[in-house]
């Protein structure tokens, strides 16, 4: 009960971040996301814009704003590939909207809690994606469980360090 | 109504933007339009992926630019150690490649020129653009470049992208200033492409992996790892023969199973790359530089041909000089390669095995022999004369040393310096010759060249009889291996081809039988052949193909016009003598006599055989001299009908007349004539 308390102070504590980081470091993401993996072509098992999304989404507590979020990273992460608008989007939708609902409800400010959060929500990204890329768009997509683990193992790694470098970033309004 | 969504209004919101990207998506993936308004995008969608590339790529082109500055800086004003010995080299390098493009270039004009008649299109690399690569899509789903060249540069959609090494994809959306590749390691690329050793096509696409392979191919043992994979054009893409990779290895196609995929290793580093070249140009426009090259690479094409014709006519045969002085072959070979390594030679057909006897114009002008003589040795016969003959200005040898001789091209009869072969009766080849016994009955004989024109004046005697001090002479034209009687025949003799044909009587192309009642058999040696005529009193000629022409001349004999018509032989009493001057002596003429004239043959006063063939033939002529002894009635001599010689018993042994002796025994077969051969 002390830790609803506990969460339930954290609540009414909205994190805000200037308008430049919440413009910048989404497009920063994927720059990034497409600019390293030319040179170091592993990289791109790092899903950078996913981790933003689920940052903001998990500080700002909106799901609301996680939902759009996500939708605009995901359909600017289309934009980068062959893919139809909105594969990501709709991912990165329902990821954001997730995040946020569960930002609310438990403490995300802790490491492990935000590794095991960006651990499920990367495994469940990529679920998603391969539903809509297999079933609904019926292109060939190779699943394998190693291979998603791995990815969610990594993510959680780089999330926890990015997470905490976007934390410099923000400001506390009571 | 309002607490409903205020209380579920995260939930709608979610719902909302959900149902918008998915309808969003449907839209996308409508069927695609057809070729002629190929949009990869709607309006709308690629407004949006503008819209992201326009945010996305400055900061990816600020780093890039960032970076190509540094590495300029160091590279261009820092790291310039021997920069002018490769400037140097390179200008070197440059002014022979364009040398060779100008040739490589009229080459691949010709070719399209060629593939234009033949209605096949094919595409060239004309003009590329190079680009350099800014960033990907950094999915592992997309295999996506994004290069610093857009619409602005002249980058349009479907434009091949390359390497050095190999393909690496096509452009898939243009923008003002950047475009995007699909790799040919995506799942939704395609490109036409061949196995370069099995020459099997497929189609090829990535996997799921990302890496791609030639999927729905028919199970080929032959597939083996490390083929190389080349682009066959059939995608109207690429252009045919880039490289595309090596195959890797061949798996099952699990959605058609009795097909294989061939997964690719690709040529080009897709994971490395930096720079690119989009080719731009696939069509026949060519360069003002380019053109000027062609000029220089044609002139020296065209001396350089010039030179070859020149070498090579030097080499023709019609390039002989008739006048000048026989040289060998082997010679001319060798000199031929004293000249230098890979001239070219002229192709020469290989020398025969036996002579051509039945192309016209090779034998010999009858003015050329001389009566009674003969060209080649005779092992049997008595070489009792001696007669010369021209000596051949250029002579193409027979590589055969048998009796038949060669064809050859001279201007006179070749002497035979071998020994006389021995030809069997086996039907192995075809009588080369007809040894024609003229009876009494064939009268007037006339001699007809190989063209079948008639040389009258010639007569030729049914029969010649020598007293037994005499050789007799079988008016036979020889030439070579002469048809060894067969006794069942009955003397027919038969001409093959007609072109070499002997007709007793003949003319016209006809070849009438000639019946001889000539009890006797007569020995016809011919160009050092010992020729078994049959014994039988009836011998009649026939020619095959209907143009029997009895000559004079035995095949084998070439004449330098080729259309040398066949004089009349003037006999001298005896004495063979050559024509037109021809010196004496060179040629051994061999007279055989192999039995007494019959009583009832007319004994002629000019008899003129001439059988010759080129190089080893013989040229008979008879010749009946006044003081001949009397003639002795012999019965026909049995010779070996395999062609052997007869033994020396045979000619001390009185043959039965009229016997035909079976070819088993005509081996041993002890007949002969009384004073047969000497």
């Amino acid at each position: 009960m002390s830790r609803l308390s506990a969460a339930a102070r954290r609540d009414v504590e909205v994190q805000t971040y200037p308008l430049f980081v919440f413009v910048v470091v989404p497009l920063l993401a994927l720059g990034l996301q497409s600019f390293v993996s030319l040179h170091f072509p592993r990289f791109d098992i790092l899903d950078l814009p996913l981790l933003v999304t689920i940052y903001f989404a998990i500080t700002r507590r909106n799901p609301i704003i996680g939902t759009i979020t996500g939708g605009i990273i995901g359909i600017a992460q289309d934009a980068l590939t062959r893919q139809p608008l909105g594969i990501f989007g709709i991912c990165k939708s329902i990821i954001g909207y997730l995040a946020a609902s569960l930002g609310v409800r438990i403490d995300t400010e802790n490491h492990g809690t935000r590794a095991l959060v960006t651990f499920g929500f990367v495994f469940l990204h990529s679920g998603m994606y391969w539903l809509l890329v297999r079933r609904l768009l019926a292109q060939p997509y190779a699943w394998s469980w190693i291979h998603e683990l791995i990815r969610a193992l990594i993510n959680m790694v780089v999330a926890v360090i990015l997470f905490a470098l976007l934390d410099l970033a923000k400001r506390k309004e009571y | 109504m309002e607490s409903f969504f205020s209380r579920y209004k995260n939930a709608l919101v979610l719902i909302v933007v959900l149902l918008a990207q998915v309808i969003g998506v449907a839209i996308q993936v409508r069927r695609p339009l057809p070729k002629e308004h190929a949009q990869p995008d709607a309006g709308g969608v690629r407004l949006i992926r503008y819209w992201a590339i326009s945010l996305v790529s400055p900061p990816e082109r600020l780093v890039h630019w960032l970076g190509s500055s540094i590495l300029g800086i160091w590279d261009n004003y820092l790291d310039l150690i021997h920069v002018r010995q490769q400037n140097k080299d390179l200008e070197a390098e440059l002014r022979r490649l364009r040398i060779q493009q100008g040739a490589i270039v009229e080459d691949a004009r010709q070719g399209q020129r060629l593939q234009q008649l033949l209605s096949f299109k094919q595409k060239y690399v004309y003009q590329t653009l190079p680009a350099q690569i800014i960033g990907t899509s950094g999915t592992e789903q997309s295999r996506i470049l994004s290069i610093n060249k857009g619409s602005k540069d002249g980058i349009g959609v479907d434009m091949p992208v390359i390497t050095p090494d190999g393909v690496v994809g096509r452009i898939r959306e243009v923008f003002p200033h950047t475009s995007q590749v699909l790799e040919i390691t995506d799942p939704t690329s395609g490109a036409g492409v061949i196995l370069a050793t099995t020459r099997i096509r497929g189609i090829l696409r990535g996997n799921a992996l990302g890496q791609p392979q030639v999927v729905s191919v028919m199970p080929d043992e032959r597939i083996k790892a490390g083929e190389a994979v080349i682009t066959s054009g059939g995608d109207q893409i690429f252009p045919r023969g880039l490289a595309v990779g090596v195959v890797d290895r061949v798996v099952t196609d699990p959605d058609h199973d009795p097909l294989v995929d061939v997964l690719i290793h690709p040529a080009a580093n897709l994971s490395r790359l930096e720079e690119v070249l989009i080719i731009t140009n696939m069509g026949d426009e060519i360069t003002p530089k380019q053109k000027l090259d062609m000029m220089q690479s044609q002139a020296a094409a065209s001396a350089e041909q010039l030179r070859a014709s020149e070498i090579l006519a030097e080499r023709l045969p019609s390039r002989i000089d008739p006048d000048a002085p026989q040289t060998d072959d082997a010679s001319a070979e060798a000199s031929a390669d004293a000249e230098g390594e890979g001239i070219a030679r002229p192709m020469r057909p290989p020398a025969a095995l036996r002579p051509d006897r039945f192309t016209p114009n090779t034998t010999p002008a009858a003015a050329s022999l001389t009566p009674g003589a003969r060209l080649a040795p005779q092992s049997e016969g008595q070489a009792n004369t001696t007669a010369s003959a021209p000596k051949p200005r250029a002579t193409v040898p027979s590589s055969s040393g048998d009796d038949n001789g060669g064809v050859t091209e001279t201007a006179a009869v070749v002497p035979n310096k071998k020994a006389p072969e021995i030809v069997p009766d086996d039907g192995s080849r075809p009588p080369p010759t007809m040894a024609v016994r003229p009876t009494g009955s064939s009268t007037g004989a006339t001699t007809v060249s190989r063209e079948g024109t008639t040389a009258p004046g010639v007569t030729h005697a049914p029969m010649v009889t020598m007293p037994a001090s005499s050789p007799r002479i079988t008016p036979t034209a020889s030439g070579g291996a002469s048809t060894p009687a067969r006794p069942p025949v009955s003397g027919s003799l038969a001409g093959v081809n007609g072109a070499a044909n002997h007709n007793t009587a003949g003319s016209d192309g006809t070849a009438p039988s000639t019946t001889a009642t000539v009890p006797h058999t007569t020995t016809t040696v011919e160009g050092g052949t010992v020729t078994p005529t049959r014994p039988a009193g009836s011998a009649s000629t026939s020619s095959i193909n209907g143009s029997a022409a009895r000559t004079t001349t035995g095949s084998g004999i070439s004449s330098s016009s080729g259309t040398t018509p066949v004089h009349a032989a003037t006999p001298q009493s005896g004495t063979p003598s050559s024509e037109n001057g021809a010196a004496p002596g060179q040629v051994k003429r061999t007279v055989i006599m192999d039995g007494p004239l019959p009583s009832g043959t007319k004994k002629p006063t000019t008899s003129a055989t001439t059988g010759s063939t080129s190089g080893q033939s013989s040229a008979t002529q008879t010749q009946r001299p006044p003081t001949a002894a009397p003639a002795q009635r012999k019965g026909p001599e049995i010779v070996p009908d395999d062609g052997s010689r007869p033994p020396p018993t045979m000619l001390k042994t009185k043959p039965q007349p009229q016997q035909q002796t079976p070819p088993s025994q005509q081996q041993t077969a002890p007949a002969q004539p009384q004073g047969g051969r000497q």
